[in-house]
């Protein structure tokens, strides 16, 4: 028998999914990342000012209606800070997955014309988050720097050591959940819709303009078996020292994470093979 | 068993017509409940059942070899189902049954420019759009400097491309597609970009890569003369399913053919004239080809044919242009006739003609016929005209010449006399 070097089938399995081919496209990720930053803030006036204005404007607005009108507690640190330290891994989290879920919509014109691991699309939009992510990351820090400047304190530990893995875990788990959705959309459009306002639900019911110690008993469980529920708290004791680490919820968390993704990938790598015909 | 680079097994490809599925979620609900209280479907067509009904089979079942190096033109009619076979083989759909198995790096060009970004410029662009056929960054580094010299947009190339003109755009990523390091490559229509010259070089670029590098090319195309530039086998689609695989001009006259038309005895006396431009004079009734009992016409020999038409108006008088033209309606060259002398009202005439078709080379041809008259300062009334009237096959069974077989991308659809040679040596 000759050696064949793809076979192309109708049907493929489940687990018939090509991570060495990924990574012969890891310049095509790069490529799109650099494409999304270029067109996105070329012929701005402040270009990549925006990404830190979102989320500033953001805490702020926080700080006046749920710090200031409802009055809701931040355990000791300035409700600015505290927001704004939610906000940095949240905003990651809502980007990836709003926009990874418009994955196959969005792309139909270059999709339909040529061939590429189709993940490839949403892993660069998660890596282009990412520089978004990290401009708030560092606005934090500077926050933070200008608030014990001030005399508060702030108690930043040795847990920090463990961001990275919260900020990795945040981006497999909006991809995860980005191209779960992607592959639905490619039947059923209004889909998309709801994913705008289902993350935003989901927001709320993760502590980011509330800490976690004001929720108990069962709505208690109920919010931590939400898995970005873990990151933020740990995200924020690590930083700021307020809260406690939960290293249980975190350990259920990273294995939801694992799950989705995979669960994700499957379904993403299933879909991708006819959605030209549905999308 | 010679080197394959795809073989297709039995490849189908189904769509469903209409609308697929609800659309919405909403929708599907509906249809749903529908279903299952006894209901129509809200969401179907008025008059049509089920669902069963509305498929659509694109391919039917295809098995085709293609070896390596093979440069294999597609052709058939819209719809006839190359762009899916091509979809399929590029991966960007997969069949519904059947397998395709491929050897070697493939890249298709089903579209140039694809993924090419306004605001990036055009050095950015080879990047990116390299990137997206399969290149690797350092493969784009060796080749940029081809690329950007084969574009011939080098002063623009730190431009971004939205100022760029429709010309340049597509030259450019043009360019970018023939640099590929792929071992076969799929191409639909992409030739087409660009201005006449171009064209020109990007056809030669591509067979020229085709030969020296041994790629394996698929080409689709509704344009014939760059099929038989670039293609050395052709396939035949229709409806599905492989009409015709085989050389180039065989597939052309495959796809171009006219059912039933090899015929000694025409008649065209019971058709709708439609056409304004003739002016009901005459009619052309029959063509009869004389002295033979085949269409198959020995190269070298010349033929002669009867021509019936009637005066439906007395004319003074009228001449006959015969035009000799390939199957797919390129002309090869054109005889006319003196002066016939007219007829009276209502009288049919008949006329013997005899055509010299002895430069002709081999191949399938027909004849257009159109009864006119002139004034010799261009002006002419034009009477009526058949096309292909008489479609006939110039075949070589007798000479056997030393350059081989014709190659009628070279070399025309002429042969001339012998060349006279006076040795001065």
């Amino acid at each position: 028998m000759e050696n064949w070097t793809t076979i192309i089938s109708a049907k493929s399995k489940w687990y018939d999914f090509n991570l060495r081919e990924l990574v012969q496209y890891r310049d095509l990720i790069f490529m799109f990342v650099k494409r999304s930053f270029t067109s996105q803030y070329k012929q701005t006036i402040l270009g990549p000012l925006w990404f830190i204005l979102n989320p500033l404007l953001t805490s702020f607005i926080s700080t006046i209606v749920f710090g200031g009108i409802a009055g809701i507690e931040s355990e000791g640190v300035p409700y600015f800070l505290f927001y704004l330290c939610g906000y940095t891994l949240w905003n990651y989290f809502a980007t990836c997955v709003n926009q990874t879920s418009v994955t196959f919509t969005a792309n139909a014109g270059i999709l339909g014309k040529v061939y590429f691991p189709r993940l490839v699309m949403p892993i660069s939009t998660v890596i282009y988050s990412a520089i978004n992510m990290l401009v708030i990351f560092v606005m934090t820090i500077i926050t933070m720097i200008v608030c014990a400047a001030r005399g508060i304190e702030i108690h930043p530990n040795i847990s920090i050591v463990m961001i990275p893995v919260l900020i990795l875990q945040t981006a497999a788990l909006s991809l995860g959940v980005g191209i779960i959705v992607s592959s639905l959309t490619t039947k059923y459009r209004d889909l998309a819709v709801l994913v705008t306002f289902g993350v935003n639900l989901w927001m709320y019911a993760t502590p980011i303009v509330y800490p976690l110690s004001q929720v108990s008993g069962k709505l208690r469980t109920c919010v931590l078996l939400n898995p970005m529920t873990a990151i933020i708290t740990n995200f924020r004791y690590a930083l700021l020292g307020i809260g406690s680490f939960e290293t249980f919820w975190w350990g259920i968390s990273l294995v939801i994470t694992i799950i989705i993704l995979v669960a994700g990938v499957l379904l993403f790598n299933k879909v991708e093979k006819t959605f030209m015909d549905t999308v | 068993m010679s080197d394959l680079a795809i073989k297709i097994e039995n490849v189908k490809k189904k769509y469903r017509l209409g609308t697929i599925g609800g659309a919405t979620l909403r929708g599907e609900i509906q249809s749903w409940l529908a279903k299952v209280r006894g209901k129509e479907d809200p969401n179907t067509l008025i008059g049509t059942k089920g669902q069963s009904g509305d498929e659509f089979w694109a391919l039917k079942g295809i098995d085709l070899e293609i070896e390596k190096g093979d440069r294999i033109g597609i052709i058939g009619r819209n719809g006839a189902g190359k762009s899916t076979l091509l979809k399929i083989l590029s991966r960007v759909t997969a069949p519904t049954d059947g397998k395709v198995y491929i050897n070697g790096k493939i890249t298709s060009m089903l579209e140039v420019g694809t993924g090419f970004h306004g605001e990036l410029t055009g050095r950015e662009n080879i990047y990116l759009n390299g990137a997206i056929l399969g290149m690797n960054r350092k493969k784009i580094d060796e080749k940029i400097d081809e690329i950007i010299e084969f574009s011939e947009c080098g002063e623009f190339i730190d431009t971004p491309v939205k100022r760029y003109s429709s010309g340049m755009y597509v030259k450019l990523a043009f360019s970018v597609a023939a640099h590929l390091d792929s071992e076969i490559m799929i191409m639909d229509e992409v030739l087409a970009v660009g201005d006449v010259n171009f064209q020109r070089k990007a056809l030669d670029k591509m067979s020229e890569v085709a030969k020296s590098q041994g790629k394996t090319i698929l080409y689709v195309s509704h344009n014939m003369s760059t099929v038989r530039r670039l293609c050395n086998k052709c396939v035949v689609l229709d409806e599905g399913v492989i009409k015709y695989q085989g050389n180039v001009e065989d597939a052309i006259q495959e796809y171009l053919k006219v059912p039933d038309t090899m015929q000694i005895h025409n008649t065209f006396e019971n058709r709708e004239i439609t056409d304004e431009q003739f002016n009901k004079k005459i009619r052309l009734l029959s063509l009869d080809l004389l002295d033979r009992d085949t269409n198959q016409i020995e190269a070298g020999e010349k033929i002669r044919f009867n021509l019936r038409f009637h005066c439906i108006k007395a004319v003074s008088r009228t001449y006959i242009r015969c035009i000799v033209s390939k199957m797919d309606d390129s002309r090869v060259g054109t005889a006319f006739s003196g002066e016939i002398t007219g007829c009276a009202e209502n009288i049919v005439k008949s006329v013997d003609c005899e055509l010299d078709v002895s430069t002709l080379v081999e191949g399938r041809y027909g004849l257009v016929i159109i009864l006119f008259d002139g004034d010799g300062s261009g002006y002419q009334e034009k009477y009526d005209m058949i096309n292909n009237a008489l479609v006939f096959e110039i075949v070589n069974t007798i000479d056997r010449p030393v350059y081989g077989e014709w190659d009628h991308t070279n070399w025309g659809y002429s042969k001339y006399p012998e060349l006279i040679i006076e040795d001065k040596t």
